[in-house]
């Protein structure tokens, strides 16, 4: 599937990027051989080989890695808000949202 | 209205009751200071890896169990992509393709109401759920209350990361009241099978609703409207009623309906558009690489299962066929499961589970209601409730006596036995002194004696009530009868 200007337009703004009609003229074809770069792994037959979610081994995948409902010391309102850009009342604050 | 059918379908987001969040170990507790419970996990702090909370599996799968849903072996986490500032990862973990559970069919009992909200008829119906997955909850938006709130917004997180149940059913409604009957029901067997507080009023359990109408017959579905900000399900009923209307309207005008998402405004009594189609978001989920695949045996779900206490739905039957309650009766006292505990153990000890409904509904459940309490902090046992109703059962006081002493018992904590001998209210029964009771008030009657021996029966109950009294109300009822009947005519 080739990448065209419209894809790559959507993506910005799904991004929440602004894009200037140049940058699009650039970066669409750079994404379009990064895309056809990755397509390469198509020439393989994957039919019988199970998606590897969470990058484990098979082995691995079964691992139980869940932990116990038990609370541990969280940061506290100091902390957590520390490095915020804008905090505020003891919250973090950011321009008005509906 | 009658020529056109409404569809409905709902989406139930329920807190999960753990200590812990989802996928970290700061704290759940609700009302704590702003941003205290948080941590890198749930700040989505670069580096940070989320753990599954054991806990969480577990709850979900009482939650999927007591509405029918089948558990699947593997199910995968998902990030589903958006900004929003209550976000700070930028994704919500959540589940997609995979999800924990699916594909229930649940019967819930409905019935339309009359206009001062009593139910009509009760029935039976079947409401398919498409899903029920696990997910994490985002944080808190402040918009008031604080400083330039005109120019800002304030983010509280301490909810962000909170385990939820995401249920969602088909579009398998036809009236408000069905979905109305349905929140209730989803509501009542979660607190149930304890997985959620689901409590609509502090927000541990949320409510979205897909609205559209069409003709009468027609089988394409119209244009859906999703309805949120449905802080309770009588403002859920209200808002689907207006949208209904709203969407009739626009339609028989000739207008187009939008594909929208709408927030109901209670004050207002109105839904007004919160989002277009156009704003849709496009979410690009895909697999969350930092969680292994949810992997659920077997053997853990028949755990579970056998761990679940009977469901409400089967206890509110078995109450019917058992005890010979009628449905109202039986759904009244199956509507918490503590309150089904008090009963049952009341009906063993009374020996008489009819009375025992009968005194829990009216009596007991007004002087809880008064003190504002439940069933399991009742000040009365359900053993001590049982002896009540046996001391009037065997004629010991009469029913009139028998509220007096369940008022005291329950304001004192004193037992049925010990009121009745403290006020001396025990019933007369010995019909020698009622024999004498009843042969002084004939002679101090003789005008009614002689009109109820020329024919005027109705005098009999001014003759019961005149012995009564005159026993300062401790005579039998029955045996007064008795005894009257044959004094009277002889």
């Amino acid at each position: 599937m080739p990448i065209t200007e419209v894809d790559v337009e959507k993506v910005a703004q799904l991004a929440h990027m602004e894009i200037t009609p140049d940058e699009l003229k650039i970066f669409a074809p750079q994404m379009a051989d990064i895309v056809a770069y990755v397509e390469q792994l198509n020439a393989l037959d994957t039919a019988d080989v199970q998606p590897s979610l969470g990058g484990l081994t098979p082995e691995g995948e079964t691992t139980d890695s869940a932990r116990e409902d038990t609370t541990a010391p969280s940061l506290g309102q100091k902390t957590a808000l520390a490095e915020a850009p804008d905090a505020a009342s003891g919250h973090f604050r950011v321009p008005k949202v509906l | 209205m009658t020529n056109w059918e409404t569809i409905i379908g709902l989406e139930i987001h329920a807190q999960l009751s753990t200590e812990s969040k989802i996928f970290c170990g700061c704290s759940t507790h609700f009302g704590d200071e702003p941003n205290a419970n948080t941590c890198p996990v749930c700040l989505g702090l670069p580096g940070a890896l989320p753990v599954l909370n054991r806990r969480v599996i577990e709850l979900g799968a009482r939650a999927a169990l007591a509405l029918g849903l089948q558990i699947n072996n593997r199910s995968i986490f998902a990030r589903k992509n958006y900004f929003y500032p209550d976000l700070p990862k930028g994704y919500q973990i959540s589940q997609f393709d995979q999800p924990f559970s699916a594909n229930g069919e649940l019967e819930i009992m409905t019935a339309e109401r009359d206009d001062a909200g009593h139910p009509l008829e009760w029935r039976p119906k079947k409401i398919t759920i498409t899903r029920l997955h696990l997910e994490e909850d985002a944080g808190k938006n402040v918009h008031e209350g604080l400083p330039d709130i005109d120019r800002y917004s304030y983010i509280d997180l301490n909810r962000a990361g909170t385990p939820l149940a995401e249920i969602v059913t088909e579009p398998d409604f036809r009236t408000s009241w069905e979905a109305y009957d349905y929140v209730n029901h989803v509501r009542r067997a979660l607190q149930w099978v304890g997985a959620s507080e689901a409590d609509m009023e502090k927000g541990n359990l949320r409510c979205e609703a897909n609205v559209s109408v069409r003709r009468r017959g027609a089988e394409k579905f119209g244009t859906k409207v999703e309805l949120k900000n449905l802080n309770s399900v009588r403002f859920m009923h209200r808002a689907i009623e207006f949208e209904v209307e709203r969407q009739i309207g626009v339609l028989e005008a000739g207008g187009h309906l939008q594909q929208e998402t709408r927030l109901w405004d209670e004050r207002a009594a109105e839904t007004r558009v919160m989002r277009s189609k156009e704003e849709a978001h496009d979410y690009r989920y895909f697999p969350e690489p930092d969680l292994p695949p949810l992997e659920v045996s077997d053997e853990f779900i028949a755990n579970v299962r056998d761990g679940m206490p009977e469901l409400p739905e089967a206890r509110r039957k078995r109450f019917m066929e058992v005890y010979g309650l009628s449905f109202p009766d039986a759904s009244q006292l199956t509507s918490e499961r503590s309150l089904a505990d008090y009963y049952e153990k009341t009906a063993a000890a009374s020996g008489d589970p009819r009375a025992a409904s009968n005194w829990i509904r009216t009596e007991l459940l007004r002087e809880l209601d008064a003190a504002g309490l439940t069933a399991q902090d009742s000040n009365v046992s359900p053993e001590a409730l049982g002896t009540l109703v046996q001391l009037i059962n065997d004629d010991k006081i009469s029913g009139k006596q028998g509220k007096e002493v369940l008022h005291e018992m329950f304001k004192s904590g004193k037992t049925a036995n010990a009121v009745v001998e403290e006020r001396g209210l025990v019933q007369l029964s010995d019909t020698g002194e009622i024999d004498r009771i009843i042969d002084e008030v004939i002679v101090s009657n003789p005008s009614q004696l002689e009109q109820y021996r020329a024919g005027k029966e109705a005098l009999f109950g001014f003759f019961v009530g005149q012995v009564i009294k005159a026993s300062k109300g401790k005579a039998n009822p029955k045996i007064v009868n008795e005894r009257l009947k044959a004094k009277l005519s002889s």
